[in-house]
């Protein structure tokens, strides 16, 4: 009991909400080890009974030093670790850092690269957005949706594995365009996945989207305002269910973005339910713009010139994307030699997770599993 | 010996009612093995059915198509290391398994698999159902109290909250039923038997009874049964998603193979009282409507039928098998299987069994689809968050059944409220 009892005090939550019936506070830890906290996020949880007072997360289980490892590599060599952190999404976060790197050496990829880095990095967020699917739906209780994504995420994985060799961490772009020129079916595969993907995307809503259960669960949970969302530094579909209209692919477009015709669809309430809908949305956006790049995908090199070494001058670049889960930002300092000085990488999981306090208070035990569903964090982002 | 069997074929009654410990002990011994094997059944049925929904194959090495799965999973139980942990208390942790799976199984005591196939009759058989199937909470709350751990404290606090709230709605459409049972002869019965045998007398399923208030009362009823046995989507007890396995995290090996045993036993305990007062029991489908000789002939052929059916679809698993040498084993597995089930159904065909087993068949038939239900609802829906639960519990099934109750009383009572109204008027 004592041990427990220092966990509170070290703990320091406000405890001024009134108890039950002189009810004493129950602190658990939900976590490393836990079938729905996505891996090894520990939330220390205080709670009346069902009802939580306040959380605490304690993150680090899953650190691997990534950005350290930046400051002793090359800038080439780095590029596939990047893969490793948000693991459902490597390829947004290989984007992220050879944009970074492009930059700061002052190139630009040509038409063709941009192009098909869009195509792969669409894929990537629908399969990003298919794995927050299942198991957010499986943490709420529906176990088959998670199947069903997986299916269908599979098709992506062929592509990508068509395309690089690798499945999940692809390591697909280089910096300065692409290695690999796409291959013979590349668009007609593409094209095949979209017709094949927006019927699926209905099935899912059909389980979910009017299901009373589900409506039950979501609805007006773990509410995030905009104003706390931008307090926060929240971003991604978590911001833009909050009624924030900000979505870095039009604020900032990057690669070939500009060129296509797409929507940012926003919620209203930055409850569960939007962000759900957000993201089915998000889905159905990236099918749009994966068929323009398809249709639109021009001739030409794939690879800019990029010197052999590279040696970046002295200087310093930030850079971010819309990744999947948010805005995903590289800070590199250059000092001139083969190696980073300084690498700082902005993880939109690791940011997002700062809200799960602000969201789960005063709700009960299973809104805490909802939230943490819905934030769609990647422990492997979270803790570099 | 020959006599008692001769006595037994020629029964009128349950052993129970007769007073032969014999056959009553029989009967105990039938229902446990039965039992037994059917949670095993369910145990494969289930993780194949699921997976067949979730577009996966379910287990397919052990065996083949899995059959043997459920018992290498027993077997494992059983070698398994027996945990206690250290904090526990020893004798109430010992004893929690021992209690739920003790009074999952006595209730099948009143179970009315036919008119004489139940161990007794008991003249308060539904109020004993009820009364030792809520025991099983006891069980439950001990668990998760000698755990000493809070997820399975937690786990036990919803379980029996949830519990004892389910029990009022799931008693009230109970009472409705019961309250049926009087209609023709004035006297109603709470015996298992006699209110299948109301609905015989009464040519109807009590599902169908005062349309729509049996069909209300049956719903409320199946809702709360899912809620009573804790499974999807009520399974807050033991969500895993939440409180890692409820009140048995801390169980292991044989220990929580009992608590399994126990949990299916319950769905088939409860899915019986549903079969029993809404579902005709025993009774095979339109016994009136379609009555007569070739009929009887008829519809008693059906459990032999469905045995060869399944028997075919064994042997078309074989023929379906690759044919390599690796499988080899697993088509000579299935065939033998799929003859075993030919064999079964060539014994059903015998007249004298064949009268014998069809009341049986048709119950366990009608359970069966309930377990079917079960499955299907754990394939689709997600899980209800506590509160929802409780409020869905109090705020809807109560006072619906209520309503029922009111107004089948006062349905039920309509000829005679007329008779005196005219009286009145006279």
């Amino acid at each position: 009991m004592s041990d427990t009892n220092d966990r509170t005090a070290y703990l320091d939550l406000d405890t001024k909400d009134e108890t039950f019936l002189d009810a004493t506070e129950l602190v658990i830890n939900m976590g490393p080890q836990h079938p729905s906290t996505h891996g090894v996020l520990r939330v220390i949880l205080k709670l009346d009974g069902e009802k939580v007072l306040g959380t605490e997360c304690v993150i680090g289980y899953l650190h691997r030093g990534v950005e350290k490892i930046g400051e002793n590599r090359t800038y080439a060599m780095f590029n596939p670790y990047v893969d490793r952190m948000d693991y459902v999404a490597s390829v947004s976060n290989g984007l992220g850092y050879c944009e970074a790197v492009e930059k700061l050496l002052n190139v630009e990829a040509p038409p063709r690269a941009q192009y098909i880095r869009v195509i792969l990095t669409e894929l990537c967020r629908i399969a990003s957005h298919q794995v927050w699917l299942g198991t957010h739906a499986l943490d709420i209780g529906a176990l088959t949706p998670l199947f069903y994504c997986f299916r269908d995420r599979e098709e992506i994985l062929k592509i990508f594995e068509k395309y690089c060799g690798a499945r999940l961490t692809t390591h697909a772009f280089r910096i300065g365009g692409c290695l690999y020129e796409a291959y013979d079916g590349f668009e007609q595969d593409c094209k095949t996945f979209c017709d094949f993907f927006l019927p699926k995307i209905d099935e899912y809503e059909a389980l979910l989207t009017t299901n009373r259960i589900w409506v039950e669960r979501t609805k007006g949970v773990g509410i995030l305002k905009p104003e706390d969302c931008i307090a926060l530094g929240v971003t991604g579909p978590v911001l833009r269910a909050s009624g924030v209209k900000w979505d870095l692919r039009k604020k900032q477009p990057y690669e070939s973005y500009k060129d296509f015709d797409f929507e940012i669809p926003t919620g209203l309430n930055g409850d569960t339910y939007d962000r759900y809908l957000v993201r089915i949305q998000e889905m159905r956006q990236a099918v749009r713009i994966i068929r323009q790049a398809v249709d639109g995908l021009p001739q030409g090199p794939i690879m800019a010139k990029v010197p052999k070494v590279i040696k970046p001058a002295v200087g310093e670049v930030y850079h971010s994307i819309e990744a999947p889960k948010g805005e995903l930002g590289y800070f590199i300092v250059s000092d001139g030699s083969t190696q980073p000085y300084r690498m700082r990488v902005r993880p939109p999981s690791f940011v997002n997770l700062q809200a799960l306090d602000k969201m789960v208070r005063g709700l009960l035990v299973a809104d805490v599993v909802a939230v943490i569903g819905t934030l769609d964090i990647v422990l492997g982002e979270v803790d570099r | 010996m020959l006599d008692a069997i001769k006595g037994y074929l020629s029964a009128d009654t349950t052993p129970g009612t007769a007073g032969s410990m014999f056959w009553a002990t029989i009967y105990i011994l039938l229902i446990t093995i039965g039992v037994s094997l059917a949670v095993i059944c369910m145990n494969w049925l289930e993780r194949k059915i699921l997976a067949h929904m979730q577009i996966r194959l379910g287990p397919m090495r052990v065996g083949p198509h899995g059959l043997l799965q459920p018992f290498a999973d027993a077997l494992k139980l059983l070698i398994k290391e027996d945990i206690i942990p250290h904090d526990a208390d020893k004798l109430v942790f010992w004893s929690a398994p021992v209690v739920v799976t003790m009074t999952a199984f006595t209730t099948f005591l009143v179970v009315p698999f036919g008119p004489t196939h139940a161990v007794t009759d008991m003249n308060i058989g539904i109020l004993f159902m009820l009364g030792v199937s809520s025991l099983g909470v006891l069980g439950i709350i001990m668990a998760g109290w000698s755990s000493n751990s809070n997820y399975p404290l937690m786990g036990s606090l919803r379980s029996s909250a949830q519990m004892v709230s389910y029990e009022i709605a799931m008693g009230l459409a109970i009472v409705s039923a019961v309250l049926m049972t009087s209609l023709q002869t004035g006297t109603g019965t709470l015996s298992m038997i006699g209110i299948v045998e109301a609905q015989n007398a009464q040519q109807t399923w009590f599902i169908f009874k005062f349309f729509p208030l049996g069909l209300i009362a049956f719903g409320v009823f199946a809702i709360a049964m899912v809620a009573e046995t804790n499974r999807a989507p009520f399974d807050l007890p033991e969500a895993e998603s939440e409180l890692v396995a409820g009140f048995h995290t801390e169980y292991s090996g044989f220990r929580w193979s009992l608590f399994f045993l126990a949990e299916y036993s319950a769905m088939l305990a409860v899915s019986s009282i549903a079969v029993a007062l809404w579902l005709g029991g025993w009774m095979r489908p339109f016994p009136h409507w379609l009555s007569g000789a070739a009929w009887d002939l008829a519809f008693s052929l059906v459990p032999a039928l469905a045995f060869f059916v399944l028997a075919g679809l064994c042997f078309l698993g074989t023929i379906r098998m690759p044919k390599i040498p690796q499988m080899h084993i697993q088509t000579v597995g299935l065939g033998i299987f799929g003859a075993s089930l030919g064999f079964v159904g060539l014994v059903l065909l015998l007249p004298g069994v064949r009268e014998r087993i069809q009341d049986i068949f048709w119950f366990v038939a009608k359970v069966a689809f309930f377990m079917y239900v079960y499955i299907w609802y754990r394939g689709t829906f997600p899980r209800y968050r506590f509160d929802q639960l409780m409020r869905v519990g109090w705020k809807v099934l109560l006072p619906v059944g209520l309503g029922v109750l009111i107004a089948t009383a006062i349905w039920g009572l309509l000829p005679q409220l007329s008779t005196a109204i005219l009286g009145v008027l006279q």
